[in-house]
């Protein structure tokens, strides 16, 4: 967003297009145009309205969990525990079905993904405790109480639950516009808001904001606050989808959010990173996960070979030394 | 000749910064390189320490055609580096910092009374000997820490020293201390490379001066040949009328009153009064606390006792105060963000930016505190040469409209034409009403810009002197703690 572009000068030939460096945009269209290329030709299903459907739809949770991922990441943290805020506001939701509205059980576990956010935000910023620390002890907490209020899966009946994983706008799914609104106002919240702007300069350096009269504090509970918040609507719309959630659901969710930013340059150092790029990256590694499945390979090998890829796309899009 | 530098070159990203550098220097030679903000100057000791490859060009050592790959290479051959930017690590002790991996052992494992014992040596053997090798390096203030980064060029004999604005925060003894040390180097036979903004000490220091004028080498002179006067004139081509402005102004009502006001352990019982319309300079040595005063009655740090001090700063901004730091890497700038981004720092307003009005306020700072290159509000800050950075400083503290300004070093690695500038407009600012508490060490900017001096020493005010009739000599014994 800030920087990343031109910091990369040197090491490839850039791309200007009326002042503006396209490089980054253009390399992901052409990355994602030729995944897209590839899965069409190799394979008969890769198109059907069925797969594009599901490819849609499996963006979602790893869009969300993606974009609050980046803000977390753009003040210098990380969060790990997405993948259990994924399964407590899942299990909890479905759970709640029986006896609420479902619009209300569905809010009560946004809510809950929001309130881990904000216990982690807070652990981070008031007592200066370090992010990695603070999330995986959340991570397994919040797996625990996912496991607390329900040992079992949760299978609710009543078929309006399964609407809005599962609707349909047109060919587009309802989930996965969701999906793109959020990632529309983020954009404008981290470049247009005053709070966007602060949370982006505390990871530059949190001194010089503290000095410019900026609640560091507050900005930086915000941004778990919102990692949170999007994880638990992530939780809420994979169980709405699947039909049932499961306590155990969502493990090493955050290694894909973490590789989307990263794919997409974003510094885990903080202070850098594209909303732009990490919906990139997002793309990337859906397709590439699509791609493995209609190839038929076996689980334990496209693991390994999303590692290999990713590696690889990040080796190409590095940022030379600079001065 | 022990180093040449033949028709150098250096673009960065297609933007070509020297155009064609030649400079020689000899053993036993102090080489003064000056020239105004942006010039070239760190670049060009760069390309020296072999942190920047040249573009094209050559580099020649006792004879030989030299190419360097790397810092590495250039240690390799004697050459040592100070850079402009402060480059200790914080978080590690002085002794880490000098030592740098290098420590004393004793049965494998590292001896640290042995590594603290070299690098108390090595701090008295220049003169610095006042700095503890055990503390970090963060805590030190900026001035110990540029000492602490001269000593760690002088670990190892150099053949070649290479000094980028080592004076810049340097005042009184200090000051002494390193034009003793580069006596010495000289002496010894090091070719000592020295850039500053302060002519009157390169006139004192040099054995030859080369002034950089947009990239090119415009003229190689000595002290005799020339002066302070003519050295501007040639750096911002054209004349200066009159550094300072005059001051004789009404001052009006108190704006900030600090009574009182401790810290433990940095400042005791300061007390001071500023008025609208009037600027206070405040000088004092090394541990005299006077950033540290600032910096509390700001609200960055908790007082102990008194009043007058704000308890944040988003307190102390909504009162009308803006606060310039001194060390601008480390507290003024957000160094990876745009030009823009870093000036609109104080004025970020909701719900939404107003982005027009952002680039406006900007552009007209840029313009205003003449930031070079012009078109720089969407470069990372990082991308501006030194002082051009301590501009943006204080462009993004202008743009908050304070009505008390407290500037703490807010010259630091300024050219001569700027200051004049900054001067300027301080004054008008302090004529429309705005108090100005200006921090520094350099004597005559805290006697010429303002309108009285206070002095402190070790945490106390020590004395309060009208700048029109006060001497440099005064002002330095009361920040000894001599009551003249
Ligand atoms: N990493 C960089 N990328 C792009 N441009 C740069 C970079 N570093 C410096 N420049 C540009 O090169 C020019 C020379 O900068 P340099 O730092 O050498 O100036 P200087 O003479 O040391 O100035 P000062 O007195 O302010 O320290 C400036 O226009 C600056 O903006
Ligand atoms: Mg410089």
């Amino acid at each position: 967003m800030i920087g990343q572009l031109s910091k990369a000068a040197g090491r490839f030939p850039r791309l200007v297009v009326g002042g503006r460096d396209l490089t980054l945009e253009v390399a992901f269209t052409a990355l994602i145009l030729l995944l897209v290329a590839v899965a069409a030709t190799t394979s008969d299903t890769f198109l059907t309205q069925t797969n594009i459907t599901n490819v849609l739809k499996q963006m979602v949770t790893t869009g969300l969990l993606a974009f609050g991922m980046l803000v977390v990441i753009l003040t210098g943290g990380i969060d790990l525990s997405v993948g259990s805020v994924v399964a407590l506001s899942g299990i909890l939701t479905a759970g709640l079905v029986s006896g609420l509205p479902i619009p209300v059980a569905m809010g009560v576990g946004i809510i809950a993904g929001l309130a881990a956010g904000l216990v982690n935000g807070t652990l981070v910023a008031r007592f200066a405790l370090a992010p990695f620390v603070v999330t995986l002890a959340s991570l397994t907490t919040v797996r625990g109480l996912a496991f607390v209020y329900s040992e079992v899966p949760i299978a609710p009946e009543d078929p309006a639950f399964f609407t809005l994983g599962s609707a349909l706008l047109g060919p587009i799914p309802v989930s996965t516009l969701i999906m793109l609104v959020v990632f529309v106002a983020g954009g404008v919240f981290l470049s247009r808001t005053p709070a966007g702007r602060s949370i982006i300069a505390i990871g530059g350096n949190a001194e010089t904001v503290r000095l410019a009269g900026i609640n560091v504090r507050r900005h930086v509970i915000l941004a778990y606050a919102i990692s949170g918040a999007c994880a638990g609507l992530a939780g809420v719309i994979l169980a709405s989808r699947v039909g049932i959630a499961q306590p155990s659901v969502g493990v090493a969710f955050e290694l894909d959010a973490i590789a989307a930013c990263v794919i997409g340059g974003a510094s885990l150092a903080g202070g850098r990173g594209s909303v732009r790029a990490t919906f990139g990256g997002v793309l990337v590694l859906v397709l590439i996960n699509n791609l493995l499945n209609l190839y038929g390979v076996q689980s334990f090998w496209q693991q390994v070979l999303k590692g290999l890829i990713i590696i690889a796309v990040i080796l190409v899009q590095r940022t030379p030394r600079s001065t | 000749m022990i180093l040449e530098l033949r028709d150098v070159r250096k673009d960065y990203g297609g933007v070509e910064v020297l155009h064609g550098v030649d400079l020689q220097g000899r053993q036993g030679e102090v080489l003064a390189v000056v020239g105004a903000n942006g010039a070239g100057k760190s670049t060009l000791i760069k390309i020296l320490a072999g942190a920047q490859p040249m573009s094209s060009g050559e580099m020649w050592m006792d004879g030989e055609r030299v190419e360097l790959r790397s810092p590495h290479d250039a240690h390799d051959k004697g050459v040592r580096t100070v850079y402009q930017e402060l480059t200790l690590v914080p978080e590690l002790s002085v002794t880490e910092n000098l030592l740098m991996g290098d420590f004393p052992r004793k049965r494998g494992l590292i001896d640290w009374s042995a590594a603290h014992a070299r690098a108390r040596e090595l701090l008295e053997s220049i003169g610095f000997g006042a700095i503890d090798p055990r503390t970090k390096a963060g805590r030190l203030t900026v001035a110990r820490q540029q000492m602490v980064e001269i000593a760690k060029a002088l670990v190892t004999e150099p053949r070649v020293l290479v000094l980028d604005e080592p004076s810049a925060v340097l005042a009184g003894s200090d000051l002494e201390s390193l034009f003793a040390l580069i006596r010495r180097l000289r002496e010894r036979g090091v070719l000592v490379i020295y850039v500053s903004h302060r002519l009157a000490e390169i006139l004192e220091l040099a054995d030859s001066i080369v002034v950089i004028k947009d990239g090119k080498v415009i003229e190689t002179t000595e002290p005799a040949r020339t002066s302070e006067d003519d050295l501007i004139r040639r750096m911002a081509g054209r004349k200066l009328e009159q550094i300072y402005p005059d001051r004789r102004q009404e001052r009006g009502d108190a704006l900030l009153t600090v009574t009182g006001l401790t810290r433990r352990g940095e400042f005791e019982d300061v007390s001071f009064t500023l008025h609208a319309g009037e600027i206070v300079g405040l000088f004092g040595l090394v541990g005299s606390g006077r950033s540290e005063m600032a910096r509390c009655v700001f609200g960055a740090e908790p007082a102990t006792s008194g009043t007058g001090a704000y308890r944040s700063p988003a307190e102390a901004i909504a009162a009308g105060l803006a606060l310039v730091t001194e060390d601008r890497k480390r507290s003024g700038l957000v160094l990876g963000m745009s030009v823009r981004d870093n000036i609109a720092l104080t004025t970020l307003r909701g719900p939404l930016i107003d982005m027009g009005r952002q680039r406006r306020d900007v552009a007209g700072m840029v313009d205003r505190l003449s930031i070079q290159p012009p078109q720089c509000a969407s470069m990372p800050v990082v991308r501006l040469s030194g002082g051009n950075q301590q501009k943006a400083v204080l462009a993004k503290w202008l743009l908050a409209e304070p009505r008390v300004l407290l500037l703490d070093e807010p010259t630091r690695g300024v050219d001569m034409a700027t200051r004049v500038e900054i001067y300027r407009m301080i004054d008008g600012l302090a004529r429309s009403g705005i108090g100005v508490l200006l921090i520094s060490s350099d004597l005559t900017e805290v006697m010429g810009a303002t309108d009285r001096v206070l002095v402190m020493a070790e945490g106390r005010i020590t004395g309060e002197l009208r700048s029109d009739r006060t001497t440099e000599d005064e002002i330095l014994a009361y920040s000894m703690g001599q009551h003249a």
